[in-house]
C-alpha cells in the first residue's frame, strides 16, 4: 500500500542520509581504532617492562652470563654481582608465606561458607578484606617496628631452642641430637635480632592472606547446593562435605587461588624490605637475615652506578619473568573455573 | 564398631571446624593487631605541624609537602589511567567479541593487575626518566610527571577490568534498542553504556586511586622525592609513601614517630577510600537491578 512511501522522500534528504551515515561509519572507526590503541598498551606495557629491564640489564648478563644466576657474591666493591642469593630469598620467603597463608586461607573460607551464621559472614569477608586495602608499607613498618621484635622475644628463642645446635639455653634438643642436619635450617648468628628470613615470610603470610582467601571463598561457593546437600543427606559430615565435595570441585582453582597469592609475595617490595636484613650471605637458615630481588632493588638502586645498577635492572628482569609465568598459571587455573560456570 | 567409626567422624569435624574458626580468627586478630599499632603510634604522632610543615624541618618539621606530593602524584596517575583506562575497558566489552586479541588482552590484563609494581617503576624510569635527562643535559631527571605515570599503569588494569565488567553487566537490549534507533555504536557507548555502567566505572576509579595511594616502590626511581614544597610536575616530588619509607628506616625515634603519623594519615585515606567506593557501588547495585 505504501509501496511508494520510499520514492517519495526528496533527494536531497537522501544525499543527507547518506552523508550522515558515512560520517558516523567514519566516525565509528575512528573511535574504534582510538580505543583498540588504548587496550593495546596494556600489552604495550607488559612487554615494555620486560623489556626495558632486559635493556638496561644487558651488561650484567654480558658480563657474567648463565654465572649469574648461580653465583652468590654480591659485591659492590670489587664490581661481582651474583642473583642466587636474593633470587633464594624472594622464593624462600614466599615459601613461608604459603605454608601459613594457604591453611589458614583455607580455614577462613571454610567459615565464611560453611560455618558461620549468615549474619557473621557479610562483616568477617569485609574485614579480611580490609587486610588486602593496608598498604604495604605498613605492613613494612608493622613488621620493623612490632612484629620484628615479638618474633625475636618469643618466636626465635624456642625455635633456637628446640631446632637449633646452638640454643641460648644451652641444652641441644633432642631432635637436634638425632637428626643434626635440621639444625642447619634454624641457625642465627644473632639470636636477639628479629629481622630474617621467617619474620619476611609471616609477614607476606599476613599480606596474601586476604587474596588466597578470597578467591577461594568465590570459587567454594561455586559448587553446586545439590552436590553439598546430597552428600549431606547421605550422613556427611561438614569437614566431609567440604574435603570430599567441595574441594575436588574446585581444586583447580584453588591452586590458581594459591599461585595469585604466590605472585603477589615474589613481587612484594615494601612489606619485606625492612624485616629481610639485606644480607647477602648465602646460608640456608630461615633465622637469618637475607635479601629478597624486590628489596635489594629499592634498597640500592638509589646509590648504584654502572654494572650495579645493570645488575638490579637484571634481577628486575628475572623477577618480572618468574612472576609473570606464576600469574600466567593462576589466570587459566582460575580461567577453567570460568568456564565451567558458564560466565 | 559402626560407633568408634562415627566417633572418630565427629572427632574428625570438630577438629576441622575449630581450625577454621581459629583461622579465622588469626586474621581477624592480625587485622586488628596492623590496626591497632597504626591508630595509637600514629595518633601519639598528631600534631596540626605534620599539617603544615615540610620534611627539610626533620623533627622539627611535618609532612605537608609529602601530602601535596601525594596529592599531585595521585591525581596525575588518575587523570592519564581513567581515560585510557575507561577506553580500553569498553574496547574490550563492546569491541573485541569477534577478535582473539580481545580475550588475550583480558587475560594479559589480569596479570598486569597483580604484576610487581617495583618493574613497572622501573619500566617508566627506563622510558620516561632517562630519556628527559638525555634529553635535557641532566636539568629534569626524576619527576613528578614520571611518578604520575608509574602510578597510572599500577590503576590502568583495575580500571580497565572494573569498566569492562560493568559494561558487560548492561543489558543487551538497551544497546539493540539504539542500535535499532539508528544510534551509532561510538554515540550509543559514549551517551548510554557509559553512562548506564557509571557508578560501577566510578568504583572502579576508586579502587585504582586507593591502590596507587599506597604505592611506594615505584615512586623511588620516578618521583624520588625532595624535601620541599613541590608543584612543579617536572621537578622531584616528594610523596608520603616514600617519605614514611625513609622515615621508617631513620634511626631516630623522632623521625619514626612522624613516620608513624603519616601512616597513620595514609591507613585512614585508602580505607576511607575503599568504603566510599564500596558505598558507591551497592548504591549503584540497588538502582540497577
Amino acid at each position: 500500500m505504501h509501496a511508494t512511501a520510499s520514492n517519495a522522500v526528496p533527494k536531497t534528504d537522501r544525499a543527507i542520509e547518506a552523508g550522515r551515515n558515512a560520517t558516523d561509519a567514519r566516525n565509528d572507526r575512528l573511535f574504534g581504532w582510538v580505543l583498540k590503541a588504548c587496550a593495546l598498551l596494556v600489552l604495550v606495557t607488559l612487554i615494555g617492562a620486560a623489556l626495558s629491564t632486559l635493556w638496561l640489564g644487558r651488561d650484567a648478563f654480558a658480563t657474567f652470563g648463565w654465572g649469574f644466576l648461580t653465583s652468590d657474591a654480591w659485591d659492590p666493591g670489587n664490581n661481582q654481582f651474583g642473583a642466587l642469593v636474593p633470587v633464594m630469598g624472594t622464593i624462600t620467603t614466599a615459601v613461608i608465606a604459603l605454608v601459613f597463608a594457604v591453611p589458614v586461607s583455607f580455614g577462613i573460607a571454610l567459615f565464611l561458607t560453611e560455618i558461620a551464621p549468615d549474619w557473621l559472614r557479610g562483616p568477617v569477608s569485609s574485614a579480611i578484606e580490609l587486610l588486602a586495602g593496608i598498604p604495604s608499607i605498613i605492613y613494612g613498618m608493622w613488621g620493623l617496628f612490632i612484629f620484628a621484635p615479638f618474633v625475636a622475644e618469643h618466636i626465635k628463642p624456642w625455635l633456637m631452642n628446640n631446632f637449633s645446635a646452638d640454643p641460648p639455653d644451652g641444652q641441644v634438643s633432642w631432635l637436634v641430637q638425632h637428626v643434626p642436619w635440621i639444625a642447619k635450617f634454624f641457625s642465627s648468628e644473632y639470636p636477639f635480632f628479629g629481622a630474617g628470613v621467617l619474620t619476611a615470610g609471616l609477614v607476606l603470610a599476613v599480606m596474601i592472606i586476604p587474596f588466597i582467601s578470597s578467591v577461594m571463598r568465590e570459587v567454594f561457593q561455586t559448587v553446586p547446593t545439590r552436590l553439598k546437600e546430597s552428600a549431606y543427606a547421605l550422613g556427611s559430615s561438614t569437614w566431609e562435605v567440604v574435603w570430599d565435595i567441595v574441594v575436588p570441585y574446585t581444586r583447580t582453582a584453588v591452586i590458581g587461588g594459591i599461585f595469585l597469592g604466590l605472585g603477589r609475595a615474589l613481587g612484594e617490595t615494601m612489606a619485606v624490605a625492612f624485616v629481610l636484613g639485606n644480607t647477602f650471605k648465602f646460608t640456608p637458615s630461615i633465622l637469618e637475615t637475607g635479601s629478597s630481588i624486590a628489596s635489594t632493588i629499592a634498597n640500592q638502586f638509589g646509590e648504584a652506578e654502572g654494572l650495579q645498577k645493570s645488575a638490579l635492572m637484571a634481577l628486575a628482569f628475572l623477577l618480572f619473568v618468574v612472576t609473570f609465568i606464576v600469574l600466567l598459571i593462576a589466570r587459566l587455573m582460575l580461567r577453567r573455573l570460568a568456564t565451567k560456570e558458564g560466565r | 564398631m559402626s560407633a568408634s567409626l562415627y566417633t572418630t567422624r565427629r572427632i574428625k569435624n570438630i577438629v576441622a571446624m575449630a581450625f577454621s574458626i581459629l583461622a579465622t580468627a588469626v586474621g581477624l586478630l592480625f587485622l586488628a593487631w596492623i590496626l591497632w599499632e597504626t591508630l595509637s603510634q600514629g595518633i601519639a604522632g598528631l600534631k596540626p605541624q605534620l599539617f603544615t610543615k615540610i620534611t627539610a624541618y626533620r623533627e622539627e618539621g611535618g609532612l605537608a609537602n609529602a601530602m601535596v606530593g601525594s596529592l599531585i602524584l595521585n591525581v596525575l596517575g588518575i587523570l592519564i589511567a581513567t581515560p585510557i583506562g575507561v577506553a580500553a575497558g569498553t574496547w574490550l566489552a563492546e569491541y573485541s567479541l569477534r577478535s582473539r586479541l580481545g580475550p588475550t588482552i583480558r587475560f594479559l590484563n589480569d596479570i598486569l593487575l597483580s604484576a610487581p609494581s617495583i618493574v613497572l617503576g622501573l619500566f617508566v624510569y627506563t622510558v620516561i626518566v632517562l630519556p628527559s635527562k638525555w634529553l635535557t643535559n641532566g636539568d629534569v631527571t626524576f619527576s613528578g610527571i614520571a611518578g604520575g605515570i608509574a602510578l597510572a599503569l599500577i590503576a590502568l588494569p583495575v580500571i580497565v577490568r572494573t569498566t569492562d565488567e560493568m559494561l558487560r553487566l548492561v543489558p543487551g537490549t538497551l544497546r539493540e534498542a539504539a542500535l535499532s534507533l539508528g544510534v551509532p555504536q561510538w554515540k550509543l557507548t559514549m551517551q548510554i553504556l557509559i553512562r548506564a555502567a557509571r557508578s560501577g566505572i566510578v568504583t572502579g576509579v576508586l579502587l585504582a586511586l586507593a591502590r596507587i595511594s599506597g604505592e611506594t616502590a615505584p615512586l623511588l626511581f620516578t618521583a624520588f622525592g625532595n624535601n620541599f614544597m613541590t608543584f612543579n610536575p617536572i621537578d622531584k616530588m616528594p610523596s608520603l609513601p616514600q617519605v614514611i619509607y625513609e622515615y621508617t628506616k631513620d634511626p631516630s625515634p623522632d623521625i619514626n614517630t612522624l613516620a608513624w603519623a603519616g601512616a597513620f594519615v595514609l591507613t585512614m585515606f585508602v580505607l576511607a577510600l575503599s568504603l566510599i567506593a564500596r558505598f558507591v557501588f551497592s548504591r549503584s547495585k540497588v538502582s540497577h537491578d
